[in-house]
């Protein structure tokens, strides 16, 4: 242990200063280190940033030119033969938006209601919730065959319903999970609240616990309007795509998503145009929901104004 | 946790009518999505029967696709093959950009850091098919006259790898636009993820005097592992699972063409198969049950991914709930 004398005053500052120039040369290098990784990390987002601009630029730059009344509002013509257009794509898509949310919409809210509510942590509830969580990254073109079998097969021809149900069953687990997740951040007492007033456990969620999670379960619903919107492989088999517009439910009709596919396909540079044309008009009518549904629905509460119209999901950061 | 907040004694049970209604219809919503794995999987197992018993397990091994009646011949290992390794390719760029936006925006000022993740989530809101399109009409241009044709040029007869001719439409292509497509995906997950580790570890870390970076290596990612891995999962799931962008930018080669010999070749995923050929399937021959028999496999890799993903994800985020509250 006691090797020699205890150092004296002179080496020991000697000591100290080569362990301090140790620790001064380490710190230089791991600060460089650190302000690499701190530099690469920024690459990072810029390189993943960088794409996203640049698609909408594209969309912008060469969609602008291709719309006009016209454009939008008409049937498309013969291919090749002048003007193509997208009437029908923008009104399939916005009926099978409508429908899917009229199916999709019931059966989340109302299982999200059961996993918060309802289930709490029994068996069935932490199954539920974990294939819900499976459910909602499945390979949506697998639904697209399922809808094509159980439904065009079945019945013998294409029906808006069967992309309407398939695109349901991407909607309801999306919805679902927001909605639980907003009920459970409802205080309990406003529950127990409601209870001592002798409501109804229907009036209690329907009424008060609903009611107060709202913003979180449109901005889910938001999400998964958005995620609908620009789904296409499920399209594919069930409404195929059509050039005439609505004719009842019973028969294929057009989408966006369809359109543009369809038109990339096509060797000419005005069907290039017009498939900008048409990427742009989704964008801009999945925007637009997004915007709308905020503004008219959840004005004012947060005191963000535009701000908070134009974000995307809660609790980000 | 499952703390009931009304009464249930005896005399409680002369509940509502509508109440009991109410509860059936949420439970039966929820019970839903159980029904509906139940008979996809159920469905798709039996439309594609013929197949099977056609080629048996060689359907999976086989890489024919002849469709020209009375020599119709299938096998799926191409597409496998194919998806696998767009797949894998995307996941490998995509994670650690991924990971390196989640920390930066860990690090930044909220102010500044919220708005970096809304346009970074705004990615996932661009539709496939947008995508897609970008992809073949500007992205591959640039990329093949850039990229691709002075790797080629470079190294193309030593390195094989960069073999093949570069057109543009290949599996590098592809898969670098499925990396940008996950990127959202994982990158939200593991920041959640990585926001689940107790302050105390990172003010521990910080009070060793470590550096940010240190602070992520001692602290942050060993904590968090599991969950980075779950969130890797997820990523991979939505690759495998993605359909238009791809189908729109790997060239479509089908049969043994379709086993990729270089980064530069054309092939083809189980995805991209079924929307190119689905609708022109005939249902009598064993074209469509070929394709549904794809559908199958496609529903048995996401299943398990997705549920590899989730239980990684979850038990993290539970290990959360326990510290933290």
């Amino acid at each position: 242990m006691r090797e020699g004398r205890p150092l004296s005053l002179v080496d020991r500052q000697q000591k100290r200063a080569e362990i301090r120039a140790m620790f001064k040369s380490n710190v230089k290098r791991r600060l460089m280190v650190d302000k690499a990784v701190m530099g690469t990390v920024v690459a990072c987002a810029v390189v993943a940033i960088v794409p996203l601009l640049w698609i909408l630029g594209t969309a912008v730059y060469y969609g602008i030119p291709a719309l006009n009344w016209e454009f939008l509002t008409a049937a498309p013509g013969a291919v090749g033969a002048g003007q193509i257009s997208i009437g029908p794509a923008i009104q399939g898509t916005l009926i099978i938006i409508g429908l899917t949310s009229v199916i999709g919409l019931p059966i989340g809210v109302m299982g999200g209601i059961y996993l918060a509510e309802f289930g709490g942590n029994s068996m069935l509830a932490r199954v539920v919730r974990f294939y819900m969580d499976v459910f909602m990254h499945m390979p949506s073109i697998v639904l697209g065959i399922f809808a094509f079998l159980a439904i065009v097969l079945f019945l013998g021809y294409y029906t808006v319903w069967a992309g309407a149900i398939a695109l349901s069953m991407i909607m309801f687990p999306i919805v679902a999970r927001s909605t639980e997740e907003s009920l459970r951040m409802v205080p309990w007492t406003y529950r127990e609240a409601g209870a001592a007033l002798g409501l109804s456990k229907m009036a209690i969620t329907l009424r008060i616990v609903l009611s107060q999670a709202k913003k979180g379960i449109l901005t889910g619903i938001l999400l998964s309007i958005s995620r609908v919107g620009g789904e296409t492989a499920p399209l594919i088999m069930t409404i195929l795509g059509s050039n005439i517009f609505f004719e009842g439910f019973a028969s294929s009709m057009d989408a966006l998503p369809l359109r543009i596919w369809r038109l990339s396909l096509q060797p000419y540079d005005e069907a290039r145009v017009a498939g900008w044309g048409a990427a742009l008009t989704l964008i801009i009518i999945i925007f637009a929901i997004h915007v709308g549904v905020r503004y008219f629905f959840l004005r004012d509460k947060s005191g963000k104004g535009l701000s908070g119209a134009l974000r995307l999901r809660r609790g980000v950061g | 946790m499952a703390k009931r907040w009304y009464r249930r004694d005896d005399k409680a049970k002369k509940s509502l009518l509508s109440d009991r209604l109410f509860r059936f219809g949420a439970a039966a919503a929820g019970a839903y999505v159980l029904a509906v794995i139940l008979v996809i999987a159920l469905q798709l197992g039996i439309e594609s029967m013929p197949i099977w018993e056609e080629e048996g397990l060689g359907f999976i091994t086989g890489t024919d696709w002849n469709s020209v009646p009375g020599r119709e011949s299938f096998g799926a290992f191409p597409y496998v093959l194919g998806t696998l390794i767009t797949s894998a390719i995307a996941l490998a760029i995509g994670f650690p950009l991924s990971i390196g936006i989640a920390m930066l925006v860990m690090i930044m000022p909220k102010r500044l850091g919220q708005p970096l993740g809304y346009l970074v989530e705004l990615i996932e809101a661009v539709p496939s098919v947008v995508f897609g399109l970008w992809g073949l009409f500007v992205f591959r241009i640039y990329f093949r006259d850039y990229v691709e044709r002075p790797l080629h040029d470079a190294f193309g007869d030593t390195i094989y790898l960069f073999g093949g001719t570069p057109f543009g439409l290949d599996i590098m292509t592809a898969s670098i636009i499925l990396a940008i497509m996950i990127i959202p995906t994982i990158s939200s997950i593991s920041r959640e993820v990585m926001m689940a580790v107790p302050h105390q570890q990172k003010e521990a870390a910080y009070m060793l005097g470590s550096t940010t970076f240190e602070m992520f290596r001692m602290a942050i990612f060993p904590y968090s592992k599991a969950g980075l891995l779950g969130a890797s999962m997820l990523g991979l799931g939505r690759a495998v699972g993605e359909t238009m962008a791809v189908t729109m930018l790997i060239g479509n080669t089908i049969g043994a063409r379709a086993i990729p010999q270089s980064l530069f070749d054309s092939s083809q995923t189980m995805s991209s198969i079924i929307a190119n050929e689905f609708i022109e399937a005939s249902p009598v021959s064993i074209h469509l049950p070929a394709l549904i028999g794809i559908g199958l496999i496609l529903l048995a890799v996401g299943l398990g991914v997705n549920a590899a993903a989730s239980f990684l994800v979850a038990r993290m985020v539970k290990i959360n709930k326990g510290v933290m509250h």
